[in-house]
């Protein structure tokens, strides 16, 4: 009797440790996910920083040439203090975008002045934005990959249950919302 | 392994590289460089695999190149003194074997890249050319690589180091300037590629491992012609009646692994540099996304013909395409052989058409 019971109790004891075993380990894989989906969030934003820090730059030294084009340059300064203002990840995603197509307009005006073209100055942050720009590119498919693998592990069974239980939400993709954005901007003589 | 890439290449056709800005190339449609099942982990990992396969079937062929020296050096007049000779030839190549594998392992990149006079440069020299392998480094999850320029007219490129964290890749300032930005972006990721897929610590230790069996071959081939003339003589002729039959067996062996282990050596090594150089194509593309920088990159690299000053045989296989003089100056880049440190040109620019 005393023997019956206590090996279903030693049973229970072995089920919860077993249990607990396999909801720290899913945590644990969780948690590694998503820190390295927020990682790869702050690559991003380092790039979106460092382009934040060049606009003014490149708006002032295409003002000395193009000085008829003030609503290009308006639109230019109102798309960053959004982005630099965004409070969320989806505020900041989508004011960046914004911000992408204001200076694709800004080099596009800037095709037109030959003298501009050959400013040493305005090549130099024409380099710095063109590779940052790519770099944003890059880094936001290193964070949509790891993204996506963090959403993934948190959606299938039983870890779903977990990810509810810790208040693992799902994570948003960085993507091209606008159209404007998803096309290489033309350019028009 | 070569026809994996899918379907058979398309005849080469001359390549019209549209113009860009080099803007990032990332909204394409999927461009398969790899087969779907290729990932960059097994990739790597048989890399990893092949590279001890290989470093241990040429350590095998330097142990017994150096036993066949010993008997050569160590026992031709003496019988008895054949097999301990034979052991101690094997024992000492061993060790200098491993001295020079771990050398290589420690000093190889220095060494390397001071053979080839690349200078290191910084980001304030450069700009362009830092922000491209910055851009590359973020896109393969790369710590970024030191830069080295050589100056020298020709065009060529090449990366070394023994892991991603010491690597470093160094450009030709003939190439350097002849390259748009998304052709240098082409040329810095089929660098990045050997980095990322650990070709440059393998092609380094199989670099030092044929060399060393190479050498130890004319070393004993001189000593036997020139060393042996006199006392060697002398000897075998004494002992000749005395000679036992497995004695003259294991000479005759001795001399058939020590003109046969050289060739395969640098077989195996050569074989290895062109199929990594085929990898490292497709690997390029997987990082830019865009063949048509790498395609004018090799056109151009193909139509060079002025050689690079410094040759040297030992680092040939490294860069991106054969510097060798004759292949360079006669415009041979399309030539197929076994013997030969580079695929023909116009078959890699051929697959990478194939992925347009």
């Amino acid at each position: 009797m005393f023997g019956l019971l206590g090996i279903g109790c030693l049973g229970i004891v072995a089920i919860a440790v077993i249990v607990a075993v396999v909801v720290i380990g899913i945590y644990n894989g969780l948690q590694r996910k998503r820190v390295a989906a927020q990682t790869a969030w702050s690559d991003i934003d380092v790039q979106l920083k460092r382009r934040h820090d060049l606009v003014p730059n490149l708006v002032n030294t295409v003002k000395g040439y193009a000085t008829h084009e003030k609503g290009v340059f308006e639109t230019v300064a109102a798309a960053r203090s959004a982005a630099m203002g965004a409070k969320t990840i989806d505020q900041q995603i989508a004011a960046e975008g914004q911000l992408s197509s204001a200076i694709g307009r800004l080099f596009a005006v800037a095709e037109a002045y030959p003298d501009l073209k050959a400013n040493q100055n305005f090549l130099q942050l024409q380099e710095e934005l063109t590779s940052t720009e790519n770099k944003i590119g890059f880094s936001r498919t290193n964070y949509n990959r790891s993204v996506a693998q963090f959403n993934e592990s948190a959606l299938v069974f039983p870890a779903n249950i977990i990810a509810g239980m810790f208040g693992f939400a799902q994570m948003k993709l960085y993507e091209l919302d606008s159209v404007e954005e998803r096309k290489v901007p033309t350019v028009q003589f | 392994m070569s026809n994996s890439y899918g379907a058979p290449p398309p005849p080469p056709q001359p390549v019209a590289v549209p113009a860009s800005t080099g803007a990032v190339h990332l909204e394409r449609p999927e461009l398969h460089a790899l087969p779907t099942n290729v990932t960059y982990r097994n990739l790597i990992a048989e890399n990893r695999r092949k590279s001890a396969f290989l470093v241990m079937l040429l350590i095998g062929l330097a142990v017994l190149t150096g036993a066949a020296a010993g008997v050569l050096l160590g026992a031709s007049g003496n019988s008895r003194a054949a097999v301990p000779a034979a052991l101690g030839g094997a024992l000492i190549f061993g060790v200098v074997a491993s001295i020079a594998a771990g050398w290589s392992w420690f000093s190889g990149p220095g060494a390397i890249l001071s053979m080839a006079g690349a200078t290191p440069i910084e980001k304030k020299d450069d700009p362009q050319l830092f922000n491209v392998v910055e851009e590359l480094a973020i896109a393969g999850g790369l710590p970024l690589p030191k830069v080295y320029l050589i100056d020298d007219p020709s065009l060529n490129a090449f990366a070394t180091g023994r892991d991603p964290a010491t690597a470093a890749v160094a450009i030709t300032t003939g190439l350097r300037a002849s390259l748009t930005r998304d052709e240098l972006a082409g040329v810095m990721a089929h660098e990045l590629a050997h980095v990322r897929h650990n070709d440059i610590r393998l092609m380094m230790l199989l670099a030092t491992m044929a060399g060393l069996i190479v050498f130890v071959g004319d070393f004993t081939r001189n000593m036997r012609i020139f060393g042996g003339m006199g006392g060697g003589r002398r000897s075998s002729s004494n002992s000749r009646e005395g000679a036992n039959p497995l004695v003259i067996v294991l000479i005759v062996i001795s001399v058939i692994i020590l003109i046969v282990a050289p060739i395969v050596a640098t077989l195996i090594r050569l074989a290895i540099s062109r199929q990594r150089e085929y990898l490292a194509d497709a690997g390029a593309v997987e990082l830019t996304r865009y063949p048509e920088g790498l395609i004018g990159a090799l056109t151009k690299l193909g139509a060079c013909r002025t050689p690079l000053r410094r040759q040297n045989e030992a680092i040939a296989p490294l860069f991106m395409v054969n510097p060798a003089k004759s292949a360079v100056v006669r415009g041979r880049q399309d030539s197929s052989s076994m013997f030969l440190t580079h695929p023909p040109l116009a078959e890699r620019i051929a697959r990478l058409q194939a992925l347009l």
